[in-house]
């Protein structure tokens, strides 16, 4: 079922069979859809089976970085001597993705079975779901789930009687960009500010609360159900364009584009098909003039660059960006690169969280700079002194929000330095008062 | 733990302060600590609550769930001006928050912010309206990109807002 548009034929519908299905959000609803099989079966096997399972299906994090997952599940000890966690990343913030809330929204217990067997497999009795502050209506879903899986025995101090605890209890954010980086997650769990850790240790050592902790996103745990009813080898063969890359994706589309929305796709199709087949190409009478295909953090992408693209990761990175949280914002000739990429970088700025000095001054300076070439007043130096912010931004810092600042900034004086230009040769229009 | 709508009784900066955590809401955040390790974990989940019940979260309140938590006041303050859904101020009865991140930024946010502004009365950003009916910010993406311009309204998420839409969303916030 497609949403909130009809399902592509060209699409691959798997995670996103039930979106705008109401029924599929109540637990006998999800059962008769063959919900809480997976969760059955998965209680069933080993942890090392799962872990295996996973491991071949190739499935990589879906929250941004694509690390393997099943590798990262094999990184928590094999004997469980301390409690394990695992976080669910429902944090979703990065501008340009919407994929998560709709996963909540339309297929709870997709969610709530994943986590389930990802518990299981890492020797974790507890899983909490750090659902962002603003996402009101996905809360309100989870809750109900929650409490419905509680109620059917699929949750609790014997889950399905397999002599297994696991419990899911869902953490609300309270308005922070940085609380989706996982380290800073853990902290907000702990009660503290969202302030991202230095690594090692990595969470599989000492993650929430101290003890051993695997961080995953709600749609990488919403794939692991179907890897578990349909097999390693078919989710494997979900694969148009590298081996590496494999199974469906969510995409969320936005801005200048007729059809919005969330399009789910084998890994590997072109982006040409993603744009113009399924989400409509531009408004009428418009051309696109540039793509950010993974959210607001990666490199900007020309129409060229993105029309050439496979989707997958490796497709992505070949053509200048990456694949990220596969959040695509799409800007046509309207739009104003300056402007927004000033925008982006101000949201940078507002949501660092000011530990490391090359982040806390880098993004406020970006900011400032860009706001003074809009401003009218920029000057030949300034694309320097952004490129030189940018180098001392990216690879130095605690996490990777100041180097997703830099991306942005880099690749659009690069691709579309004559926009900068106009502005400093006053050949445009002050767009923002002077300073 | 539930997610508010309006804003309940306001604090009010003068007089004895009421303690939050009494009766049913008490018992709601005992039921809590058993979901966490340590009681500073249920720090969010206890600053929910009272602005569930406040509308906003005063010093006075900082204390007390201080106590509660056997935390020191200028640790929860510090943890409170961290997240921007808190609020440190009264606000008014209704709470706009509208996205103007680059996805709606593209699609017209500003005209709706300004259409917002105008049609509440607040004039800026971040003034509470002089019939104290409506306070409105500027937000970064609410996580709704594909259905430009994104607002919340207290509690409740509202997409595709357009400045003719404007009139017709605020009559629902009396
Ligand atoms: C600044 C920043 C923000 C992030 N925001 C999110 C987010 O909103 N949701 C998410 O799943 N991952 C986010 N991540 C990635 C997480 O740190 C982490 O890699 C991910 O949750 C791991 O899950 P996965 O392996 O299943 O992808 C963010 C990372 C950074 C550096
Ligand atoms: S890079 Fe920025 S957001 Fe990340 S830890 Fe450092 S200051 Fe905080
Ligand atoms: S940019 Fe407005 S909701 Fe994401």
């Amino acid at each position: 079922m497609g949403y909130p548009h009809p399902s592509d034929p060209k699409e691959t519908v798997v995670l996103s069979k039930y979106f705008g299905d109401p029924e599929a959000r109540t637990y006998d609803g999800w059962v008769k859809r063959g919900g809480y099989e997976a969760l059955r079966k998965a209680l069933g096997m080993t942890r090392e089976a799962i872990v295996e399972e996973v491991k071949a299906s190739g499935l990589r994090g879906r929250g941004g970085a694509g690390f393997p997952t099943g590798l990262k599940w094999s990184f928590m000890p094999k004997d469980v001597v301390k409690p394990h966690y695992l976080v669910c990343n429902a944090d979703e913030s990065e501008p340009g993705t919407f994929k998560d809330r709709e996963i909540m929204r339309w297929t709870p217990h997709a969610l709530i079975e994943g986590c389930a067997i990802a518990a299981h497999a890492i020797g974790a009795e507890r899983c909490y779901i750090y659902i962002r502050g603003e996402f009101t209506e996905p809360w309100k879903v989870m809750s109900a789930a929650v409490r419905e899986a509680y109620a059917h025995g699929a949750l609790g101090a014997n889950a399905f009687g397999s002599g297994r605890r696991i419990d899911i209890v869902l953490h609300r954010g309270a308005g922070a960009y940085i609380c989706g980086e996982e380290t800073a997650m853990l902290n907000s769990i702990e009660g503290k500010r969202g302030n991202p850790r230095i690594k090692p240790p990595f969470p599989a050592v000492a993650g929430v609360f101290g003890m051993p902790t695997t961080v995953n996103n709600v749609e990488t745990l919403a794939a692991v159900p179907h890897i578990i009813n349909r097999g390693a080898a078919w989710y494997k063969s979900l694969c148009l364009g590298n081996a590496k890359s494999t199974g469906t994706k969510l995409i969320s589309i936005c801005g200048h584009i007729q059809r919005p929305g969330n399009y789910e796709v084998t890994m590997g199709t072109p982006m040409k098909e993603i744009l113009y087949d399924m989400a409509g190409g531009p408004p009428a009478g418009r051309t696109i003039k540039a793509v950010i295909p993974g959210g607001s953090s990666v490199p900007i992408m020309t129409r060229e660059e993105a029309e050439a693209a496979l989707f997958d990761y490796e497709g992505i990175i070949e053509q200048g960006s990456m694949l990220g949280s596969a959040g695509m914002i799409v800007m046509d000739d309207t739009t104003d690169m300056v402007y927004q990429i000033w925008r982006l970088a101000r949201f940078y700025a507002h949501e660092s969280c000011a530990q490391c000095t090359q982040c806390r001054e880098g993004t406020a300076w970006t900011t400032r700079v860009l706001a003074r070439i809009l401003a009218g007043q920029g000057k030949q130096e300034d694309y320097q002194l952004l490129l030189d912010l940018a180098e001392n931004m990216t690879g130095k810092t605690i996490c990777v929000l100041s180097d997703s600042c830099a991306a942005p900034v880099v690749s659009g004086i690069r691709k579309f330095k004559d926009e900068f230009e106009a502005y400093i040769a006053g050949a445009r229009e002050p767009a923002l008062a002077a300073v | 733990m539930s997610v508010h709508s309006a804003h309940g009784g306001a604090d009010t900066a003068t007089g004895p302060y009421r303690p939050v955590f009494t009766g049913e809401t008490r018992t709601r955040l005992e039921e809590l600590f058993a979901r966490y390790p340590t009681k500073q974990a249920c720090l969010l989940p206890a600053l929910w609550m009272v602005q569930e019940e406040r509308g906003w979260i005063s010093e006075p309140a900082i204390g007390e769930v201080a106590e509660v938590l056997e935390l020191t006041p200028a640790y929860v303050k510090g943890v409170v001006t961290f997240y921007t859904m808190y609020h440190t101020h009264p606000v008014g009865r209704h709470f706009i928050q509208v996205c103007t991140t680059t996805p709606c930024n593209i699609c017209g946010a500003e005209e709706v912010v300004r259409s917002i502004l105008a049609a509440t009365g607040c004039g800026e950003l971040g003034a509470t309206s002089p019939d104290g009916r409506f306070t409105v910010m500027e937000v970064e993406c609410l996580g709704a990109c594909g259905f430009a311009t994104a607002i919340l309204v207290n509690d409740d998420f509202i997409e595709s807002v357009t400045p003719d839409k404007v009139p017709g969303i605020l009559a629902r916030y009396p």
